[in-house]
């Protein structure tokens, strides 16, 4: 597995980690599946509805998933996968990522922002529903 | 019915790769059903091994979670649009299942909750997260009592409770942790030494102190789950104004009489307190326990049921009472369900919130902290004068104003009875010539009939300070009080 993107999408979502900074930011990946690859159109923002331990987690509700579902197919694209940061923390899933992640085949891009600036980004992809590995960024 | 499903992206390789696919079907698990007729690849991503909906699928119909609605029963029309709609880090479990882990019972505890790990729903992994669980209680009233009492009980592990009353003798009742020869003691001491008695596994934290826009937020950072056991509408919304901000789902109770209520407000998942009720009843409408009474059986059954729910939060079990009102009518032996759904308008769980800290709730329900109207001291009359003035044969009439059954309860030898709500048509039936002396339970109803007779014209009418409570205290102590 493999996810496509643009510089201009990591820098956007480098920016969106560090102006959240202590706290997660997260968002949907925009764009199409094409055999095994993910291919990035847009980078979509959305609001962490996590009131409280929002430096350690992030919550996307339905609703966000609706709006951003509705939008990506006006626009013809699809969710392919979603991001967040982790601020102060290393850029790979935790154990909680995992439990509370979709389906296989999405990609998971998370940034590392290190005492408010963005270091460390990654993309992980589930083969299936136990484990998340790492998957190639290839910039296009 | 001609419907649309609407098929997520990481799922369409599975479903011939087209973006929606249109089935035939009258309800929302014949669609499901007939999609993975359609497709059978997309069952395993749909649903877990046990052949439920995998815990991050929602099902929508239209703009509406058939979570709310009537789940897969939920009844499609033509032309309506299902869509499967993952949350992302989600799920309504407040007990994360790593701290669950953290925890380990000994054998006492094994043997103690034996009858809990042998049910599925519960077992070994389930009182672990109960016994992780922080539950914060306000309140160790009439539904606070039970609810801690089982809550303890079930080994919920840390159990807070808010409160700084004495117990008295009208709360025995139907406050149940409490016993007579607590009567005088803090309600804490009580609630707690009863609770250690039943489970001494239990951490109690004693909070004694009220429950303040200044303390509510730091009280609630320590604890998973707020249940609410008050019965005032400014701690009411307080809590759940506080609860909405620091992202606490708020198990809620009241009672009144014969009839109570309970639902969980928990704004991540559905609606709050203000949602149902955006504004507070104007004050004095709505009489408290104190003032209208309550069937002493009746929290019990509700403070249960906040329990049971509050249980099935830490558990992640069942169907939640987020979005349900449960209304018991105890004369009926009948309980019903509204729906209730989240207002979009909402001030404090809406799309746009205008409220972002807690506020003065004692403001914004129009409680004012003097409820005691002043007559002045030439219209007041002290229970000890009342006396000297009957033992010298003074010409006077004495009126008691309270309901007809207080008056069943006791009386001062003398009075006659005029419900404070009918001496406005009853004025004509008393002479302004008159000395009048008027009397309640505790002087606060005849300072105001007192008041209303001064418009009127009434010069010679005295009130009775301190009511009926005082008379037995000063003057008769044969007068029981209640």
């Amino acid at each position: 597995m493999a996810i496509k993107v643009k510089r201009e999408h990591l820098d956007q979502i480098r920016k969106h980690g560090e102006s959240t900074y202590p706290y997660e930011c997260c968002g949907f990946l925009l764009g199409a599946r094409e055999g095994e690859t993910n291919v990035l159109g847009e980078a979509f923002p959305a609001e962490n509805e996590r009131r409280e331990s929002r430096e350690t987690r992030y919550l996307i509700t339905p609703e966000q998933y609706k709006r951003a579902d509705d939008y990506a197919r006006s626009a013809g694209l699809g969710i392919i996968g979603y991001y967040h940061s982790h601020p102060d923390h290393p850029a790979a899933p935790s154990g909680y990522d995992l439990d509370h992640s979709c389906w296989p085949g999405e990609s998971y891009i998370i940034v590392a922002v290190e005492q408010g600036k963005s270091a460390a980004l990654n993309s992980f992809t589930k083969p299936d529903y136990t484990r998340f590995e790492q998957e190639e960024i290839l910039i296009m | 019915m001609a419907v649309n499903i609407l098929i997520p992206t990481a799922l369409r390789n599975y479903a011939g790769g087209s973006d929606s696919v249109a089935v035939d079907a009258g309800t929302v698990d014949a669609a499901l059903d007939s999609l993975t007729g359609k497709y059978p690849d997309l069952k395993k991503h749909l649903y877990n091994d046990e052949g439920r909906l995998r815990h991050f699928v929602n099902i929508y119909v239209n703009d509406e979670d058939i979570r709310y609605s009537e789940k897969g029963a939920t009844p499609l029309k033509d032309g309506d649009a299902v869509s499967i709609v993952p949350s992302i880090a989600g799920g309504v479990a407040v007990i994360e299942d790593e701290t669950a882990n953290a925890v380990e019972l000994d054998r006492d505890e094994i043997l103690r909750y034996s009858r809990h790990l042998i049910m599925p729903e519960v077992a070994l992994e389930g009182q672990k997260k109960l016994k992780a669980a922080k539950v914060l209680c306000i309140g160790a009233g009439g539904l606070g009592s039970p609810l801690a009492l089982y809550l303890g009980a079930a080994g919920v592990g840390k159990l807070g409770i808010v409160d700084f009353d004495v117990v008295d003798f009208t709360n025995l009742q139907r406050q149940i942790i409490h016993s007579t020869s607590n009567v005088g003691r803090p309600k804490l001491d009580s609630a707690k030494e009863r609770i250690a008695e039943i489970n001494p596994y239990v951490e109690v934290v004693p909070h004694e102190t009220a429950l303040t826009s200044e303390n509510a937020l730091e009280l609630f950072a320590d604890y998973d789950i707020i249940v609410d056991g008050t019965d005032n509408f400014p701690t009411r919304y307080l809590v759940n104004d506080a609860c909405v901000l620091s992202g606490k789902p708020n198990v809620y109770g009241s009672i009144f009489r014969f009839e109570g209520q309970a639902t969980v407000f928990y704004a991540k998942e559905g609606p709050c307190y203000r949602c149902l009720y955006p504004e507070p009843p104007p004050p004095g409408l709505v009489p408290s326990c104190a003032e209208g009474g309550v069937l002493g059986v009746l929290p019990g059954i509700i403070g249960v049921i906040q329990a049971i729910e509050t249980v099935k939060l830490i558990l992640g079990k069942g169907d939640s009472l987020i979005g349900r009102l449960m209304l018991f009518d105890a004369l009926k032996m009948k309980f019903r369900e509204l729906k209730l759904r989240k207002n979009p308008e909402c001030p404090i769980c809406g799309v746009n919130p205008t409220i972002h800290e807690l506020i003065d709730y004692q403001e914004f329900c129009g409680v004012t902290h003097q409820p005691q109207i002043d007559v002045g001291a030439d219209f007041e009359i002290t229970p000890a004068e009342l006396k000297a003035k009957m033992d010298r044969g003074d010409e006077f009439v004495l009126v008691d104003v309270r309901e007809p059954e207080e008056y069943a309860i006791c009386r001062i030898p003398g009075s006659r009875l005029i419900p404070k709500a009918t001496v406005p048509e009853r004025l004509h039936e008393l002479s302004s010539a008159d000395e009048i002396v008027v009397h309640c339970r505790s002087g606060v109803r005849s300072g105001q009939v007192v008041d209303l007779m001064k418009q009127a014209g009434y010069r010679k009418v005295k009130n009775l300070v301190g009511g009926i409570l005082r008379w037995s205290d000063d003057v008769d102590p044969s007068v029981p009080k209640y």
